[in-house]
Protein backbone atom coordinates (compact mmCIF):
# COMPACT_ATOMS: atom_id res chain seq x y z
CA UNK A 1 0.00 0.00 0.00
CA UNK A 2 1.69 3.73 -0.88
CA UNK A 3 0.65 6.29 1.30
CA UNK A 4 0.22 9.85 -0.90
CA UNK A 5 -0.26 13.31 0.36
CA UNK A 6 -3.68 14.91 -0.63
CA UNK A 7 -2.07 17.29 -3.33
CA UNK A 8 -5.47 19.48 -3.01
CA UNK A 9 -6.74 22.38 -1.08
CA UNK A 10 -8.92 19.96 1.07
CA UNK A 11 -11.56 22.43 1.14
CA UNK A 12 -15.17 22.09 -0.04
CA UNK A 13 -17.43 24.45 -1.58
CA UNK A 14 -20.25 25.70 0.78
CA UNK A 15 -23.37 24.64 -0.30
CA UNK A 16 -26.42 27.59 -0.57
CA UNK A 17 -29.80 27.54 -0.69
CA UNK A 18 -31.00 29.32 -3.58
CA UNK A 19 -33.98 32.27 -2.93
CA UNK A 20 -37.24 31.36 -3.91
CA UNK A 21 -37.73 32.79 -7.07
CA UNK A 22 -40.21 35.74 -6.85
CA UNK A 23 -43.97 35.14 -8.22
CA UNK A 24 -43.90 38.61 -9.69
CA UNK A 25 -41.62 41.60 -10.47
CA UNK A 26 -44.11 44.33 -9.45
CA UNK A 27 -42.72 46.43 -6.54
CA UNK A 28 -38.81 44.61 -7.05
CA UNK A 29 -35.55 45.97 -7.44
CA UNK A 30 -33.95 44.06 -10.41
CA UNK A 31 -29.90 44.55 -10.61
CA UNK A 32 -28.22 44.40 -14.03
CA UNK A 33 -24.89 44.08 -13.94
CA UNK A 34 -22.60 44.98 -17.06
CA UNK A 35 -19.42 43.22 -16.86
CA UNK A 36 -18.45 45.61 -19.20
CA UNK A 37 -17.74 43.67 -21.99
CA UNK A 38 -18.50 45.38 -25.96
CA UNK A 39 -22.17 45.72 -26.48
CA UNK A 40 -23.34 44.49 -23.23
CA UNK A 41 -25.01 48.22 -22.51
CA UNK A 42 -27.17 47.14 -25.38
CA UNK A 43 -28.34 43.87 -24.47
CA UNK A 44 -28.87 45.39 -20.39
CA UNK A 45 -31.11 48.72 -22.22
CA UNK A 46 -33.56 46.13 -23.66
CA UNK A 47 -33.62 43.97 -20.71
CA UNK A 48 -34.31 47.48 -18.62
CA UNK A 49 -37.21 48.31 -20.90
CA UNK A 50 -38.86 44.72 -19.94
CA UNK A 51 -38.37 44.75 -16.42
CA UNK A 52 -39.67 48.29 -16.36
CA UNK A 53 -43.11 47.74 -17.78
CA UNK A 54 -43.47 44.82 -15.56
CA UNK A 55 -43.20 47.01 -12.84
CA UNK A 56 -40.22 46.62 -11.77
CA UNK A 57 -37.43 49.15 -10.89
CA UNK A 58 -33.69 48.59 -12.17
CA UNK A 59 -30.56 49.52 -10.25
CA UNK A 60 -27.77 49.46 -13.21
CA UNK A 61 -24.51 48.11 -12.07
CA UNK A 62 -20.69 48.01 -14.09
CA UNK A 63 -18.01 46.39 -13.50
CA UNK A 64 -14.27 48.36 -13.79
CA UNK A 65 -13.01 45.39 -16.19
CA UNK A 66 -14.60 41.87 -17.55
CA UNK A 67 -11.14 40.50 -16.50
CA UNK A 68 -11.53 40.07 -13.29
CA UNK A 69 -14.28 39.03 -10.62
CA UNK A 70 -16.76 41.99 -9.34
CA UNK A 71 -14.91 43.88 -6.47
CA UNK A 72 -16.74 42.72 -3.19
CA UNK A 73 -17.71 46.27 -2.23
CA UNK A 74 -19.85 46.00 -5.87
CA UNK A 75 -21.39 42.57 -5.03
CA UNK A 76 -22.31 43.91 -1.56
CA UNK A 77 -23.78 46.87 -2.92
CA UNK A 78 -25.92 44.97 -5.00
CA UNK A 79 -26.93 42.27 -2.11
CA UNK A 80 -27.93 44.70 -0.28
CA UNK A 81 -29.83 46.90 -2.26
CA UNK A 82 -31.67 44.46 -4.94
CA UNK A 83 -33.96 41.95 -4.97
CA UNK A 84 -32.64 39.99 -8.01
CA UNK A 85 -29.56 40.44 -10.25
CA UNK A 86 -28.97 39.51 -13.83
CA UNK A 87 -25.22 39.32 -15.20
CA UNK A 88 -24.53 40.52 -18.92
CA UNK A 89 -21.96 38.40 -20.96
CA UNK A 90 -21.71 39.64 -24.42
CA UNK A 91 -19.50 40.91 -27.32
CA UNK B 1 18.18 13.64 11.97
CA UNK B 2 16.43 12.17 14.44
CA UNK B 3 17.27 14.31 18.06
CA UNK B 4 18.00 11.18 19.62
CA UNK B 5 14.33 9.95 20.21
CA UNK B 6 13.74 7.85 23.30
CA UNK B 7 12.17 5.16 21.12
CA UNK B 8 15.55 2.36 20.15
CA UNK B 9 17.26 2.13 23.95
CA UNK B 10 20.69 0.42 23.22
CA UNK B 11 22.14 -2.10 25.08
CA UNK B 12 24.81 -0.50 27.95
CA UNK B 13 28.28 -0.70 27.83
CA UNK B 14 30.47 -0.84 24.58
CA UNK B 15 28.46 -1.03 21.18
CA UNK B 16 29.98 -1.05 17.84
CA UNK B 17 27.98 -0.10 14.80
CA UNK B 18 29.19 -1.75 11.46
CA UNK B 19 28.19 -3.09 7.78
CA UNK B 20 29.72 -5.70 5.84
CA UNK B 21 29.74 -3.40 2.77
CA UNK B 22 32.40 -1.55 4.60
CA UNK B 23 35.61 -2.16 3.84
CA UNK B 24 36.87 -0.71 6.82
CA UNK B 25 34.29 -2.88 9.08
CA UNK B 26 35.35 -5.62 7.37
CA UNK B 27 38.81 -4.93 8.40
CA UNK B 28 37.95 -3.97 11.84
CA UNK B 29 35.82 -7.67 12.09
CA UNK B 30 38.60 -9.34 13.80
CA UNK B 31 38.99 -6.43 16.35
CA UNK B 32 35.33 -6.87 17.14
CA UNK B 33 35.56 -10.52 17.56
CA UNK B 34 38.62 -9.73 19.44
CA UNK B 35 36.84 -7.78 22.00
CA UNK B 36 33.51 -10.05 22.26
CA UNK B 37 36.58 -12.55 23.49
CA UNK B 38 38.40 -10.43 25.64
CA UNK B 39 36.11 -7.77 26.90
CA UNK B 40 32.40 -7.25 26.23
CA UNK B 41 30.66 -5.59 23.18
CA UNK B 42 27.69 -5.34 21.05
CA UNK B 43 28.10 -5.45 17.44
CA UNK B 44 24.80 -3.71 15.84
CA UNK B 45 24.86 -4.86 12.39
CA UNK B 46 23.20 -2.90 9.50
CA UNK B 47 23.09 -5.06 6.63
CA UNK B 48 24.50 -8.83 7.09
CA UNK B 49 22.55 -10.30 9.64
CA UNK B 50 26.26 -12.36 10.49
CA UNK B 51 28.43 -9.75 10.28
CA UNK B 52 30.57 -10.07 11.62
CA UNK B 53 30.01 -13.22 13.27
CA UNK B 54 26.84 -15.46 14.38
CA UNK B 55 26.98 -15.13 17.51
CA UNK B 56 24.44 -13.86 20.67
CA UNK B 57 26.63 -10.30 20.88
CA UNK B 58 25.64 -9.36 17.53
CA UNK B 59 22.51 -7.48 16.87
CA UNK B 60 20.87 -6.69 13.20
CA UNK B 61 19.17 -3.42 12.83
CA UNK B 62 17.26 -4.57 9.85
CA UNK B 63 15.22 -1.64 9.60
CA UNK B 64 18.00 0.52 10.90
CA UNK B 65 15.34 2.02 13.62
CA UNK B 66 18.53 1.40 16.53
CA UNK B 67 20.76 3.34 13.91
CA UNK B 68 18.63 6.09 12.81
CA UNK B 69 17.63 6.60 16.51
CA UNK B 70 20.85 7.34 17.69
CA UNK B 71 22.60 9.47 15.10
CA UNK B 72 24.87 6.67 13.52
CA UNK B 73 26.64 8.79 10.34
CA UNK B 74 29.75 6.44 9.91
CA UNK B 75 30.89 2.96 9.91
CA UNK B 76 32.28 1.26 12.44
CA UNK B 77 31.29 3.77 15.12
CA UNK B 78 31.79 3.02 18.59
CA UNK B 79 29.72 4.12 21.36
CA UNK B 80 29.76 3.85 25.28
CA UNK B 81 26.15 3.39 26.17
CA UNK B 82 24.55 4.24 29.48
CA UNK B 83 21.07 4.09 30.72
CA UNK B 84 20.13 3.14 26.96
CA UNK B 85 21.66 6.54 25.73
CA UNK B 86 25.29 6.95 23.35
CA UNK B 87 27.64 9.19 26.29
CA UNK B 88 30.73 9.29 24.22
CA UNK B 89 31.19 7.85 20.42
CA UNK B 90 34.16 7.90 18.07
CA UNK B 91 34.08 7.40 14.01
CA UNK B 92 36.32 4.78 11.46
CA UNK B 93 39.56 2.94 12.78
CA UNK B 94 42.04 4.63 14.90
CA UNK B 95 44.11 1.89 16.83
CA UNK B 96 44.89 4.14 19.30
CA UNK B 97 41.86 5.55 20.12
CA UNK B 98 39.99 2.22 19.74
CA UNK B 99 42.33 1.36 22.74
CA UNK B 100 41.92 4.26 25.33
CA UNK B 101 38.37 3.97 23.98
CA UNK B 102 38.15 0.11 25.40
CA UNK B 103 40.65 0.07 27.89
CA UNK B 104 41.68 -3.10 25.99
CA UNK B 105 45.53 -3.35 24.58
CA UNK B 106 47.45 -4.68 21.33
CA UNK B 107 44.02 -4.15 19.24
CA UNK B 108 44.26 -5.39 15.81
CA UNK B 109 48.32 -5.57 15.68
CA UNK B 110 48.61 -6.56 12.15
CA UNK B 111 46.03 -3.81 10.74
CA UNK B 112 47.08 0.07 9.80
CA UNK B 113 46.77 2.83 12.37
CA UNK B 114 43.98 4.17 11.07
CA UNK B 115 41.26 4.13 8.27
CA UNK B 116 38.60 6.46 8.01
CA UNK B 117 34.91 5.10 7.83
CA UNK B 118 31.92 4.50 5.18
CA UNK B 119 28.69 5.93 5.73
CA UNK B 120 25.96 4.78 7.40
CA UNK B 121 23.08 3.04 6.07
CA UNK B 122 20.47 5.29 8.29
CA UNK B 123 21.69 8.53 6.23
CA UNK B 124 22.30 6.74 2.34
CA UNK B 125 20.58 9.15 0.42
CA UNK B 126 17.94 6.90 -1.03
CA UNK B 127 17.11 5.64 2.07
CA UNK B 128 17.12 8.90 4.36
CA UNK B 129 14.04 10.18 3.56
CA UNK B 130 12.19 6.53 4.47
CA UNK B 131 13.30 6.25 7.15
CA UNK B 132 12.38 10.28 8.36
CA UNK B 133 9.01 9.70 8.01
CA UNK B 134 9.01 5.92 9.26
CA UNK B 135 10.62 7.18 12.30
CA UNK B 136 9.77 11.04 12.95
CA UNK B 137 6.23 11.07 11.92
CA UNK B 138 6.48 14.43 9.51
CA UNK B 139 5.63 17.47 10.48
CA UNK B 140 3.57 17.82 7.46
CA UNK B 141 -0.23 18.08 7.75
CA UNK B 142 -1.72 16.66 4.43
CA UNK B 143 -4.46 14.49 4.49
CA UNK B 144 -3.26 11.42 3.72
CA UNK B 145 -4.69 9.08 0.94
CA UNK B 146 -4.09 5.61 1.17
CA UNK B 147 -3.78 3.85 -2.43
CA UNK B 148 -4.87 0.12 -1.95
CA UNK B 149 -1.98 -2.38 -2.88
CA UNK B 150 -4.13 -4.00 -5.37
CA UNK B 151 -4.20 -0.12 -7.05
CA UNK B 152 -1.77 1.12 -9.23
CA UNK B 153 -0.77 4.12 -7.47
CA UNK B 154 -0.10 5.95 -10.94
CA UNK B 155 -3.91 5.51 -12.38
CA UNK B 156 -4.83 6.56 -9.10
CA UNK B 157 -3.89 9.95 -9.49
CA UNK B 158 -5.25 9.99 -12.60
CA UNK B 159 -8.50 8.43 -10.85
CA UNK B 160 -8.68 10.86 -8.23
CA UNK B 161 -8.62 13.99 -10.51
CA UNK B 162 -5.20 15.22 -9.81
CA UNK B 163 -3.77 14.97 -13.14
CA UNK B 164 -3.15 17.63 -15.89
CA UNK B 165 -3.81 14.41 -18.06
CA UNK B 166 -0.33 13.60 -18.03
CA UNK B 167 0.91 10.91 -15.46
CA UNK B 168 2.33 12.53 -12.44
CA UNK B 169 4.60 11.16 -9.52
CA UNK B 170 2.60 10.06 -6.62
CA UNK B 171 3.20 12.40 -3.56
CA UNK B 172 4.75 9.82 -0.93
CA UNK B 173 5.61 11.20 2.00
CA UNK B 174 9.19 10.84 1.27
CA UNK B 175 9.15 12.36 -1.75
CA UNK B 176 7.51 15.34 -0.26
CA UNK B 177 9.84 15.74 2.50
CA UNK B 178 12.84 15.62 0.39
CA UNK B 179 11.16 18.57 -1.97
CA UNK B 180 10.83 20.31 0.99
CA UNK B 181 14.79 20.42 1.88
CA UNK B 182 14.79 22.75 -1.97
CA UNK B 183 13.64 25.45 0.50
CA UNK B 184 14.30 26.93 3.62
CA UNK B 185 10.77 28.35 3.91
CA UNK B 186 8.59 25.87 6.49
CA UNK B 187 6.38 23.67 5.26
CA UNK B 188 3.32 25.78 6.77
CA UNK B 189 4.21 29.19 5.48
CA UNK B 190 1.25 30.21 3.75
CA UNK B 191 2.96 32.13 0.20
CA UNK B 192 -0.17 33.33 -1.38
CA UNK B 193 -3.93 32.95 -1.48
CA UNK B 194 -4.51 30.76 -5.00
CA UNK B 195 -7.52 31.56 -6.98
CA UNK B 196 -10.05 31.41 -8.32
CA UNK B 197 -11.13 29.39 -5.12
CA UNK B 198 -8.92 31.66 -3.10
CA UNK B 199 -7.33 29.46 -0.34
CA UNK B 200 -4.29 29.49 1.48
CA UNK B 201 -1.70 27.66 -0.71
CA UNK B 202 1.36 26.51 1.68
CA UNK B 203 4.66 25.82 1.06
CA UNK B 204 3.64 21.73 1.89
CA UNK B 205 0.82 22.16 -0.91
CA UNK B 206 3.54 23.74 -3.50
CA UNK B 207 5.74 21.04 -2.67
CA UNK B 208 3.51 17.73 -3.02
CA UNK B 209 2.63 19.59 -6.23
CA UNK B 210 6.00 19.79 -7.72
CA UNK B 211 6.54 16.08 -6.87
CA UNK B 212 3.57 15.46 -8.70
CA UNK B 213 5.26 18.00 -11.88
CA UNK B 214 8.47 15.56 -11.64
CA UNK B 215 10.78 18.63 -10.08
CA UNK B 216 13.96 18.16 -8.20
CA UNK B 217 14.55 19.76 -4.79
CA UNK B 218 16.24 22.73 -6.26
CA UNK B 219 13.74 24.28 -8.71
CA UNK B 220 10.98 24.34 -5.69
CA UNK B 221 12.52 27.85 -4.83
CA UNK B 222 11.84 29.31 -8.40
CA UNK B 223 8.30 27.49 -8.13
CA UNK B 224 7.15 28.94 -5.27
CA UNK B 225 7.74 32.73 -6.39
CA UNK B 226 5.94 32.01 -9.83
CA UNK B 227 3.45 31.20 -7.80
CA UNK B 228 3.95 34.22 -5.22
CA UNK B 229 3.65 35.91 -8.76
CA UNK B 230 0.56 34.23 -10.31
CA UNK B 231 -1.29 34.58 -7.34
CA UNK B 232 -0.82 37.91 -7.21
CA UNK B 233 -3.83 40.64 -7.73
CA UNK B 234 -1.89 42.33 -10.45
CA UNK B 235 -1.55 39.28 -12.66
CA UNK B 236 -5.13 38.28 -12.04
CA UNK B 237 -4.95 34.45 -12.27
CA UNK B 238 -8.77 34.30 -12.32
CA UNK B 239 -9.33 36.16 -15.64
CA UNK B 240 -6.41 34.21 -16.94
CA UNK B 241 -8.29 31.38 -16.22
CA UNK B 242 -11.79 32.46 -17.13
CA UNK B 243 -11.39 34.33 -19.88
CA UNK B 244 -12.03 31.82 -23.53
CA UNK B 245 -8.69 32.82 -25.27
CA UNK B 246 -5.97 30.82 -25.24
CA UNK B 247 -3.46 32.64 -22.47
CA UNK B 248 -1.67 30.90 -19.42
CA UNK B 249 1.03 32.16 -17.21
CA UNK B 250 4.73 32.14 -19.05
CA UNK B 251 7.40 31.56 -16.68
CA UNK B 252 11.14 33.79 -17.72
CA UNK B 253 13.71 32.65 -15.29
CA UNK B 254 16.72 35.36 -14.89
CA UNK B 255 19.42 35.29 -13.04
CA UNK B 256 21.81 32.85 -11.39
CA UNK B 257 19.76 30.10 -10.57
CA UNK B 258 19.28 29.18 -14.08
CA UNK B 259 22.88 27.67 -14.07
CA UNK B 260 22.44 26.28 -10.82
CA UNK B 261 19.48 24.24 -11.69
CA UNK B 262 20.31 23.46 -15.34
CA UNK B 263 17.74 25.26 -17.19
CA UNK B 264 17.76 25.42 -20.91
CA UNK B 265 18.25 28.90 -22.52
CA UNK B 266 19.46 27.15 -26.15
CA UNK B 267 18.30 25.04 -28.13
CA UNK B 268 14.72 24.05 -28.50
CA UNK B 269 14.66 26.55 -25.27
CA UNK B 270 10.40 26.65 -25.74
CA UNK B 271 10.12 22.54 -26.21
CA UNK B 272 10.95 19.46 -24.64
CA UNK B 273 14.01 18.00 -23.52
CA UNK B 274 15.11 20.37 -20.63
CA UNK B 275 13.18 18.72 -16.92
CA UNK B 276 13.79 22.02 -15.49
CA UNK B 277 12.12 23.81 -17.86
CA UNK B 278 9.52 21.31 -18.80
CA UNK B 279 8.49 20.95 -14.82
CA UNK B 280 8.39 24.16 -13.48
CA UNK B 281 6.07 25.76 -15.43
CA UNK B 282 3.94 22.27 -14.90
CA UNK B 283 4.22 22.47 -11.10
CA UNK B 284 2.39 25.49 -11.13
CA UNK B 285 -0.50 24.68 -13.26
CA UNK B 286 -0.76 22.05 -11.10
CA UNK B 287 -1.04 24.17 -7.97
CA UNK B 288 -3.73 25.95 -9.86
CA UNK B 289 -5.69 23.37 -11.02
CA UNK B 290 -4.94 21.16 -7.59
CA UNK B 291 -5.00 23.99 -4.66
CA UNK B 292 -6.46 26.90 -6.58
CA UNK B 293 -9.40 24.62 -7.85
CA UNK B 294 -8.91 26.35 -11.03
CA UNK B 295 -9.60 23.62 -14.20
CA UNK B 296 -10.36 23.43 -17.79
CA UNK B 297 -14.52 23.24 -18.00
CA UNK B 298 -14.52 24.86 -14.54
CA UNK B 299 -13.63 28.11 -14.27
CA UNK B 300 -10.74 27.51 -16.83
CA UNK B 301 -13.28 28.75 -19.94
CA UNK B 302 -10.62 28.57 -22.64
CA UNK B 303 -12.16 27.60 -26.43
CA UNK B 304 -8.65 26.17 -27.49
CA UNK B 305 -6.64 26.83 -24.56
CA UNK B 306 -2.85 26.04 -25.92
CA UNK B 307 -0.03 23.42 -25.31
CA UNK B 308 1.79 25.59 -23.35
CA UNK B 309 -0.70 25.48 -20.95
CA UNK B 310 0.39 22.10 -19.58
CA UNK B 311 3.22 24.68 -18.31
CA UNK B 312 5.81 26.52 -19.95
CA UNK B 313 9.29 28.27 -18.31
CA UNK B 314 12.45 29.17 -20.21
CA UNK B 315 15.45 31.13 -19.12
CA UNK B 316 17.26 33.65 -20.98
CA UNK B 317 20.37 33.43 -22.77
CA UNK B 318 22.43 36.29 -20.52
CA UNK B 319 25.84 34.71 -21.20
CA UNK B 320 25.30 35.34 -24.72
CA UNK B 321 23.69 38.13 -24.98
CA UNK B 322 25.23 41.93 -25.87
CA UNK B 323 22.09 43.33 -23.81
CA UNK B 324 21.51 43.73 -20.25
CA UNK B 325 19.18 40.88 -18.74
CA UNK B 326 15.55 41.14 -19.17
CA UNK B 327 15.36 41.19 -15.16
CA UNK B 328 17.94 43.52 -15.21
CA UNK B 329 15.76 45.64 -17.74
CA UNK B 330 13.00 45.19 -15.26
CA UNK B 331 14.95 46.68 -12.32
CA UNK B 332 17.03 43.82 -10.60
CA UNK B 333 20.48 43.18 -10.46
CA UNK B 334 22.72 40.17 -12.53
CA UNK B 335 23.17 38.80 -9.39
CA UNK B 336 19.55 38.29 -8.45
CA UNK B 337 17.18 35.02 -9.35
CA UNK B 338 14.36 36.06 -10.80
CA UNK B 339 10.87 34.55 -12.23
CA UNK B 340 8.49 36.58 -14.20
CA UNK B 341 5.28 35.63 -15.13
CA UNK B 342 3.74 36.86 -18.26
CA UNK B 343 0.24 36.28 -19.80
CA UNK B 344 0.49 34.47 -22.81
CA UNK B 345 -0.85 32.61 -25.44
CA UNK B 346 1.22 30.33 -28.26
CA UNK B 347 4.22 31.57 -29.68
CA UNK B 348 4.57 31.99 -33.69
CA UNK B 349 7.82 32.39 -35.30
CA UNK B 350 9.64 35.01 -37.19
CA UNK B 351 11.72 33.93 -40.02
CA UNK B 352 14.10 36.19 -41.51
CA UNK B 353 16.93 34.94 -43.63
CA UNK B 354 18.59 37.62 -45.24
CA UNK B 355 18.22 40.83 -43.33
CA UNK B 356 21.45 41.86 -43.28
CA UNK B 357 21.10 45.32 -41.08
CA UNK B 358 19.43 45.93 -37.95
CA UNK B 359 16.81 48.07 -39.76
CA UNK B 360 15.55 45.59 -42.17
CA UNK B 361 15.62 43.22 -39.76
CA UNK B 362 12.70 45.24 -37.36
CA UNK B 363 10.64 46.54 -40.25
CA UNK B 364 10.50 42.67 -40.57
CA UNK B 365 9.56 41.84 -37.77
CA UNK B 366 7.08 44.83 -37.38
CA UNK B 367 5.60 43.25 -40.10
CA UNK B 368 5.04 39.93 -38.56
CA UNK B 369 4.15 41.97 -35.12
CA UNK B 370 1.03 43.37 -36.67
CA UNK B 371 -0.95 40.62 -37.24
CA UNK B 372 -0.46 39.16 -33.33
CA UNK B 373 -3.53 37.32 -32.15
CA UNK B 374 -4.98 39.45 -35.03
CA UNK B 375 -4.72 42.28 -37.52
CA UNK B 376 -7.55 44.31 -36.15
CA UNK B 377 -6.24 44.11 -32.30
CA UNK B 378 -4.33 47.02 -31.29
CA UNK B 379 -3.17 48.00 -27.90
CA UNK B 380 -1.75 44.93 -26.87
CA UNK B 381 1.48 43.11 -25.10
CA UNK B 382 3.37 40.78 -26.44
CA UNK B 383 7.18 38.68 -25.57
CA UNK B 384 9.58 38.41 -28.08
CA UNK B 385 12.28 35.82 -27.89
CA UNK B 386 14.96 37.00 -30.10
CA UNK B 387 17.63 34.08 -31.25
CA UNK B 388 20.71 34.68 -31.20
CA UNK B 389 21.69 34.89 -35.07
CA UNK B 390 18.75 37.52 -35.39
CA UNK B 391 20.48 39.29 -32.45
CA UNK B 392 23.68 39.78 -33.94
CA UNK B 393 22.53 42.18 -36.17
CA UNK B 394 21.53 44.51 -32.94
CA UNK B 395 25.12 43.64 -31.73
CA UNK B 396 26.76 44.30 -34.55
CA UNK B 397 25.41 47.82 -35.22
CA UNK B 398 25.56 48.62 -31.65
CA UNK B 399 21.60 48.65 -30.64
CA UNK B 400 21.23 48.04 -27.21
CA UNK B 401 17.59 46.93 -25.67
CA UNK B 402 16.24 50.52 -25.41
CA UNK B 403 17.10 51.42 -28.92
CA UNK B 404 15.50 47.62 -30.38
CA UNK B 405 11.95 48.75 -28.96
CA UNK B 406 12.35 52.32 -29.80
CA UNK B 407 13.15 51.35 -33.88
CA UNK B 408 10.61 48.40 -33.99
CA UNK B 409 7.57 50.84 -32.07
CA UNK B 410 8.57 53.75 -35.21
CA UNK B 411 7.06 50.77 -37.41
CA UNK B 412 4.22 49.38 -35.63
CA UNK B 413 1.77 51.92 -35.81
CA UNK B 414 -1.75 51.72 -37.36
CA UNK B 415 -3.98 54.18 -39.09
CA UNK B 416 -6.98 53.40 -37.24
CA UNK B 417 -8.61 54.14 -40.86
CA UNK B 418 -7.04 50.72 -42.23
CA UNK B 419 -8.65 48.66 -39.03
CA UNK B 420 -12.06 50.01 -39.20
CA UNK B 421 -15.48 47.46 -39.13
CA UNK B 422 -15.86 47.21 -42.62
CA UNK B 423 -12.83 47.98 -44.16
CA UNK B 424 -11.63 45.44 -46.58
CA UNK B 425 -14.90 43.59 -46.35
CA UNK B 426 -14.06 42.61 -42.69
CA UNK B 427 -16.57 43.11 -40.08
CA UNK B 428 -14.14 43.05 -37.23
CA UNK B 429 -12.48 46.27 -36.31
CA UNK B 430 -12.06 49.28 -34.63
CA UNK B 431 -15.22 51.27 -33.07
CA UNK B 432 -16.51 54.48 -35.34
CA UNK B 433 -14.92 56.60 -32.65
CA UNK B 434 -12.11 55.53 -33.43
CA UNK B 435 -11.50 56.67 -37.27
CA UNK B 436 -8.72 58.87 -38.08
CA UNK B 437 -6.40 58.16 -35.18
CA UNK B 438 -3.24 56.46 -34.81
CA UNK B 439 -2.39 53.84 -32.48
CA UNK B 440 0.28 51.29 -31.34
CA UNK B 441 0.20 47.62 -31.91
CA UNK B 442 1.70 47.50 -28.79
CA UNK B 443 0.93 50.14 -25.65
CA UNK B 444 4.31 51.50 -24.57
CA UNK B 445 5.89 49.20 -22.61
CA UNK B 446 3.80 45.98 -23.62
CA UNK B 447 6.72 44.57 -25.91
CA UNK B 448 9.17 42.63 -23.70
CA UNK B 449 12.47 41.22 -25.03
CA UNK B 450 14.25 37.98 -24.64
CA UNK B 451 17.35 36.84 -25.84
CA UNK B 452 17.43 32.90 -26.26
CA UNK B 453 17.61 30.23 -28.83
CA UNK B 454 19.51 27.83 -30.62
CA UNK B 455 23.06 29.08 -31.58
CA UNK B 456 22.13 28.07 -35.72
CA UNK B 457 18.87 29.62 -37.02
CA UNK B 458 17.75 33.12 -38.49
CA UNK B 459 14.16 32.88 -36.24
CA UNK B 460 12.87 34.51 -33.33
CA UNK B 461 9.89 33.78 -32.14
CA UNK B 462 6.74 36.29 -30.72
CA UNK B 463 4.15 34.88 -27.85
CA UNK B 464 0.45 36.65 -28.30
CA UNK B 465 -1.16 38.43 -25.50
CA UNK B 466 -3.98 38.88 -23.17
CA UNK B 467 -5.78 41.93 -21.96
CA UNK B 468 -2.73 44.52 -21.24
CA UNK B 469 -2.92 46.43 -18.09
CA UNK B 470 -4.35 47.88 -16.06
CA UNK B 471 -7.73 45.94 -16.94
CA UNK B 472 -6.43 42.65 -17.65
CA UNK B 473 -2.97 40.65 -16.51
CA UNK B 474 0.20 42.44 -15.40
CA UNK B 475 3.43 41.45 -16.09
CA UNK B 476 5.17 40.47 -12.74
CA UNK B 477 8.74 39.50 -11.45
CA UNK B 478 9.33 37.87 -7.95
CA UNK B 479 12.77 37.50 -6.90
CA UNK B 480 13.57 33.38 -5.97
CA UNK B 481 15.09 33.26 -2.57
CA UNK B 482 15.89 30.08 -0.99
Amino acid sequence: MTTVLDPTSESRAEQRELVARPESLDGLTIGLLDISKPRGDVFLDRVEERLTSMGASVNRYIKPTFAKPAPVDLRHEIATSCDAVIEALAD
Amino acid sequence: MSGMSSSAPLPDGLVAVVKQDCPTCVLVAPVLVDLADRSSITTITQDEATFPAAADWVVHDADLALSWHNDIVTVPTLLKVENGRPTERIEGWWREKWEAFTGVADLGADLPDWRPGCGSLSVDPNLAHELAVRFSGSAMTSRRIEIASLEDEWEAMHDRNYSDGLPVVPPTEARVLRMLEGTTRHADEVVAIAPPDLVECTVEKIAINAVMAGCKPEYLPVVIAAVEAVCSDEFNMHGVLATTMDVGPILIVNGPIRNEIGMNSGGNVLGQGNRANSTIGRAVQLIIRNIGGGQPGGVDRSAHGSPHKLGLAFAEDEEGSPWDSFAQSRGFTAEQSTVTVWCGGGPTIMVDQLSRTPDSLVRHFAKSLLTNVAPRMAMMETVLVIGPEHMSRFHDAGWDRARFIEELESHLTIQTDDIMRGVDGIDEGAAPEMAGRVVPKFWPGGIHVIHAGGQTGLFSMAFGGWIPPPKGSVCTTKEITR
